[in-house]
């Protein structure tokens, strides 16, 4: 492994990766960010898993390539840019901190998410956001530029979740069915339309109000922001909100 | 709707006794008992009775006397009385029928076909009370071989081992569904006899974590309260398959039990229903499983050993090979007879298999392949007495879990109202009232004498037995017999008859 100093100031390090185990990668990761490095560049990683699983602390980290699944699960902290797509398990049960993927990323994006925010650029698979959960201030966020598969979602308890529909063409709906299902918590905003039979029993639509559009005009800033695209254009589509109907919704499901 | 349903047990009241001092009304968390200011006189409903002994235990007079209610239907052997209320109930609300605690129908107990050896003439028992009897275990994945360099130091890097001072550990509870008195209970009875507790799937309470290092945490479906700090704080990270009572289904915590100290460790709403789905939604294969077990285990720097806990089902064998293969260093298997805060009564009597099977088949799979050395097997569900902990060790378990049992060291009569939160013993509730019924201070005495009772009879089988160390009982298929059952039984449990 190639570790070159760039910027000795700014603890700047740029490493190539070429054949190298996640379990070396990670090794060098949590050295490099033990020694001070404040932002750490990764050359040609091809498919290693968990990158910056155990990394705590404002270390940023920008990947290029296609990094492995399970990247930044359990992270608490950093920040991750990939030039490339992600895959499976991206920001799986996060904490904290930031993953910004320029490309798809693959399925269940940001199970159980805690805290910290994902942005991807274009479209993810099946399964997105399930079960995410928030606390008070801790509210994990998700936008995802383009659509989504089956289950998006799915069991939602916190947070918030994003779908710009921006890979879409013009009226196209959105094409994911069971959204939402079971969802008891969050809040998720669709930009472009769905038809009633592709949402979960358990989600409610309604118009944005003032609240709502605070939130998602912060998120859609920053997602412009992160991926150089017009933070206006893309807020003067249609949103609509879904929400979680009941908070118990298997609540007359037993007897007693 | 009036219901048909029939009183279980009738409560009978001492009138000589009865010093009308209403302790009965105050303990019980089901309005059996009630006060008549006008008569001065307490009155009971037996027909709202859990039969708990709550109020016969706590009653200073001793005036409380409960009873099965005599009331009985025809003899009929189909349609035995449970079957026709179970209708009766479901009648009446059209639901899923609920229940807590562990299976307790008349499936074979096979630990009460099995009995021990003790050494006679040709080799001497060891004496306990004047020899060194070893109870320790260790668990976690052994390597295959060690190497030892020049200097006779270990040259083989060993995988993380947590030592266990005796081989029997509290199962996961979760907070949520018991209390946190329970755990907290638990955790002290734990630390103090060196063994480990299970926080179950609902989080570590900030006030448990100074008592982390003897916790196994779980990471489940529903990923409650799981980051960094807790997987940090862990001596053992469990990722939770299965449970023994609900094999194949999630959880579904009742919102009344989602309090503001329970929803904050859950990061979920108060009030909701905390839902565990049935599946870990990144868990759909055995390549999955060990993504998430490595996961975990570059998320604690290969420091801690992983556990994957299953409920026994008919190919635990199979399953439990493939675990292995995915870095599990400790395999838990939960049997038919584990119990919950709350199950499906339909699920939690009829599916999964009895545990001593499921132990039998795994051990002996893992052997055959070659790999026992690279898990330990931790087994639970339905362990009632230290007689049961030796023939595990001795079928081929490292350790065993006690789940009801530790349960009813702190009061619990297994009633099975676990999934009403109205326990009366303040164990599987997170009513802030009913809760302070469990003493932390008393329970983790209770548990920790319960511990070191089983320990000396440990102690004393192992030594009947001629040998000095639990571990050297592990999988000693021929200390134990069979009584009572069929060639196919003892071929699976690799056991002889007994006289031969």
């Amino acid at each position: 492994m190639l570790a070159m100093v760039v910027d000795g100031a700014n603890q700047v390090v740029k490493v190539d990766v070429t054949g190298l185990s996640y379990r070396k990668l990670n090794e060098q990761l949590r050295q490099l960010v033990a020694d001070g490095a404040s932002r750490i560049e990764l050359l040609n990683v091809c498919g290693q898993r968990y990158i910056g699983t155990d990394l705590g602390g404002p270390v940023e980290l920008v990947i290029y390539g296609t990094p492995g699944n399970a990247l930044g699960a359990f992270m608490d902290g950093p920040s991750i840019t990939v030039y490339g797509n992600a895959q499976d398990g991206c920001g799986n049960t996060m904490n904290e901190g930031e993953i910004i993927i320029h490309g798809h990323a693959g399925d269940i994006v940001g199970l159980s998410a805690r805290g910290g925010r994902i942005f991807v650029r274009d479209d993810v698979g099946y399964r997105a956001a399930i079960h995410m959960k928030g606390y008070g201030d801790k509210k994990p966020v998700l936008v995802v530029g383009g659509t989504a598969q089956d289950f998006v979602g799915e069991y939602m308890a916190g947070g918030v979740l994003v779908l710009l529909g921006l890979t879409l063409g013009e009226g196209e709906n959105h094409r994911a069915s069971f959204i939402g299902t079971g969802m008891h918590g969050g809040v998720i905003y669709l930009r472009g339309s769905v038809e009633d039979h592709q949402l979960g029993e358990e989600v409610g639509r309604a118009e944005l109000d003032e609240a709502d559009y605070r939130v998602l005009e912060e998120n859609v800033s920053r997602f412009a922001r992160h991926f150089g695209r017009d933070a206006d254009e893309i807020l003067k589509g249609s949103f609509i909100k879904l929400f979680p109907r009941w908070l118990r919704p298997y609540g007359q499901l037993y007897a007693y | 709707m009036k219901t048909y349903l029939p009183s279980k047990f009738v409560v009978e009241r001492d009138a000589e006794r009865c010093i009308q001092c209403q302790a009965c009304v105050s303990q019980c968390s089901f309005d059996v008992h009630a006060y008549d200011a006008d008569y001065n006189e307490v009155t009971s409903q037996g027909e709202n009775c859990v039969g708990c002994h709550r109020c016969a235990v706590f009653c200073p007079s001793g005036a409380i006397t409960i009873k099965r209610n005599p009331l009985d239907y025809r003899d009929n052997y189909n349609w035995r009385s449970e079957i026709i209320e179970d209708i009766i109930k479901q009648a009446e609300t059209g639901g899923v029928l609920l229940t807590g605690m562990g299976n307790d129908k008349g499936q074979r107990i096979y630990w009460d076909h099995l009995v021990l050896n003790a050494s006679q003439v040709t080799n001497p028992s060891i004496d306990p009370l004047r020899e060194p009897m070893e109870l320790a275990t260790y668990l976690g994945s052994k390597p295959d071989k060690v190497e030892l360099d020049s200097d006779n130091n270990l040259k083989t890097e060993m995988p993380p081992q947590v030592k266990l001072e005796v081989p029997v550990m509290f199962s996961a509870m979760s907070y949520g569904a018991v209390s946190l008195n329970v755990q907290q209970s638990l955790a002290r009875a734990a630390t103090e006899m060196g063994t480990l507790w299970n926080t179950g799937e609902g989080g570590l309470h900030p006030r448990l974590y100074q008592y982390a290092d003897h916790a196994i945490v779980q990471v489940a479906s529903g990923r409650f309260g799981v980051h960094p700090g807790y997987l940090d704080a862990a001596r053992v990270v469990e990722i939770k398959i299965g449970q023994g009572a609900k094999p194949g289904i999630g959880g579904h915590l009742p919102g009344e039990k989602v309090s503001a100290d329970v929803s904050l460790t859950r990061m979920i709403p108060e009030g909701t229903d905390a839902l565990s789905p049935a599946p870990q939604h990144d868990i759909y294969s055995i390549e999955d499983l060990a993504q998430l077990v490595y996961a975990i285990k570059e998320a604690t720097n290969y420091t801690k050993p992983v556990s994957v806990k299953i409920a026994a089902v008919h190919n635990s064998a199979a399953i439990a090979s493939g675990m292995v293969r995915a870095g599990a260093d400790i395999v838990v298997l939960d049997g038919l007879r584990g119990a919950t805060g709350a199950a499906p009564k339909v699920i939690r009597d009829n599916v999964g298999i009895p545990v001593e099977m499921a132990l039998a088949s795994v051990d002996n799979r893992l052997r055959q392949e070659g790999i026992r050395n690279r898990a330990s097997i931790v087994i639970s569900g339905g362990i009632r007495n230290s007689g049961d902990v030796i023939k595990a060790i001795a079928l081929g378990a490292d350790a065993v879990n006690i789940g009801a049992a530790a349960l009813v060291a702190l009061g619990c009569t297994i009633c099975q109202q676990c999934h009403t939160g109205r326990c009366a013993w303040g164990i599987c509730t997170s009513d802030a009232r009913l809760s302070k019924r469990v003493n932390p201070d008393i329970g983790a005495r209770r548990l920790a004498n319960l511990l070191r009772g089983w320990s000396l009879e440990i102690k004393d089988m192992l030594g009947g037995m001629g040998i000095n160390a639990v571990e050297s009982l592990r999988g000693n298929r021929l200390q134990l017999r069979g009584v009572g059952l069929t060639d196919t039984e003892l071929d699976i449990l690799g056991v002889r008859m007994v006289g031969c």
